[in-house]
């Protein structure tokens, strides 16, 4: 047994905080594996910038808000896009996820795990709802405990058995089924020349053209169009939570919307050096502009919640905010595909 | 975001331990990481999503002394858990669940479902029977 340990303790991580756990989480285990590729261009490469307001999809009583794709696609493009071959693995159980787990960890292989941010007891308690979608790296184990590389923590940490088997196996939409994964081949030398273009054109068509309402540009619009009635629509006391939730969505940690916006930008710029596209240097400071009129927005909306103003005008000058915002990425976005990579 | 206009407003929710990381640009504006203890409008909604859930918990717990709930809707609230995620935890449909939550009918539940609904709430059963 404690030579198994040792060998366990043996394996070195490089944690490196990012931004966002998904992005982060596929740089920091890229480099355990030899492929060095920053949090921004894995975001840029897995096309992860996005909108979507979805009313029907409720959490906790309130209309939903996206500023970024759905949960596991920015690994899976990058995965493809790069040409590394993941093994991943969902349980039926927690006894099999757990002894699963600790067999690749004897391997010496660090393994993203997906989990429930509402079981994990080192988060800042004020983070912990039921968000089933976080993903972190266990790269060892202490005795009973694992070591943890959280993405968006400063550094490593360390969780019990007891709750990681929680956090892996939380009920609930979606349920993370104690999905585990971990690359298993890794080219030698990558390119991301032509990787950048894919992502770029995919984010272009996801912003641009997804013929429905909820959805891109038209998503932002679609949310403006209703926020501007949520006072006379559901009453001020519901308006101010779902003008809330549009904040946290944007702000809060793992789901940063203004903070996806500078992300991308970092991309663009990282990009505009390897494709050598000056232009992609003008598209990201213009970017890095629209990133903070969403802040202007968020800063606004924060003093509508804060006095739980009665008066709609707030709200409607909100409503013209966002308008300004879609307006702005529109002609962005316009621009970036049209750029000749 | 220049870099140092990178927000720096603490509040105890982080327990000023946790720092979140941004990209912001520099003087020659180039993209750099800088953490973040926190920014205003973040902590207002944060703020206002746990009153709300505060809230809840306190008029549940009303109820439940009144006799108008079971505790099943305390801790169900309390666990920030609603109707289809804690019918998952327990194994039943969102019906029975919700039956479960007139006094009545949890008062005559089995032990085997009461367990059940102490294990989803992580706490005792007895904890679950008489709610403080």
């Amino acid at each position: 047994m404690d030579e198994v340990l040792e060998v366990m303790s043996d394996i070195q991580f490089n944690h490196e905080q990012t931004a966002h756990c998904e992005s982060g989480v596929i740089s920091n285990i890229f480099r355990h594996y030899g492929l060095h590729i920053s949090e921004p261009m894995a975001f840029g490469i897995g096309a992860g910038i996005f909108f979507g307001h979805l009313p029907f999809v409720k959490v906790n009583g309130v209309p939903g808000t996206t500023y970024r794709v759905v949960p596991g696609a920015i690994f899976k493009r990058v995965c493809k896009r790069l040409g590394v071959k993941m093994e991943s693995q969902t349980f039926s159980g927690p006894e099999k996820g757990m002894e699963a787990l600790d067999r690749v960890l004897e391997a010496g292989r660090p393994v993203g795990l997906l989990s429930s941010v509402y079981y994990l007891p080192y988060f800042p308690p004020a983070y912990r709802f039921h968000f089933n979608a976080h993903n972190l790296v266990a790269f060892g184990k202490d005795g009973d405990n694992y070591r943890i590389s959280d993405p968006i923590m400063e550094t490593v940490t360390q969780i019990d058995a007891k709750s990681l088997a929680e956090a892996r196996f939380a009920k609930g939409f979606p349920a993370p089924r104690g999905k585990m994964y971990y690359p298993v081949s890794v080219p030698e030398k990558v390119s991301f020349e032509q990787p950048i273009r894919d992502g770029i054109k995919q984010a272009c068509s996801d912003m641009l053209n997804i013929p429905l309402p909820m959805f891109g540009v038209k998503g932002m619009r679609f949310l403006a169009k209703r926020l501007k009635h949520y006072p006379e629509k559901v009453g001020d006391r519901k308006a101010v939570l779902y003008l809330g939730n549009i904040i946290r969505m944007q702000e809060e940690i793992g789901t940063g919307g203004a903070g996806f916006r500078f992300m991308y930008a970092a991309f663009l710029q990282e990009a505009a050096g390897i494709l050598k596209r000056d232009e992609l240097s003008e598209l990201s400071a213009e970017l890095t502009r629209i990133g903070d009129t969403w802040r202007n927005f968020a800063f606004n909306a924060g003093r509508v919640c804060k006095s739980r103003s009665v008066n709609n005008v707030s709200y409607a000058e909100l409503s013209e905010m966002l308008m300004q915002c879609a307006a702005e990425e529109e002609v962005l976005f316009r621009k970036l595909s049209k750029v000749k990579l | 975001m220049k870099k140092e206009e990178v927000p720096q407003d603490g509040n105890n929710m982080h327990d000023g331990t946790f720092k979140q990381l941004f990209y912001a640009t520099d003087n020659a504006g180039q993209y750099v990481p800088v953490t973040s203890v926190g920014w205003e409008p973040e902590n207002v909604a944060m703020q206002q999503a746990w009153e709300e859930i505060n809230e809840r918990v306190e008029k549940a717990k009303a109820q439940v002394l009144a006799g108008e709930i079971s505790p099943v809707v305390y801790y169900m609230e309390k666990t920030i858990m609603d109707l289809p995620l804690l019918a998952s935890y327990v194994g039943k449909f969102q019906w029975q669940v919700k039956r479960h939550m007139k006094p009545a009918v949890f008062n005559k539940l089995s032990d085997d479902m009461l367990r059940k609904y102490a294990a989803a709430f992580k706490i005792s059963v007895q904890e679950l029977k008489n709610i403080k």
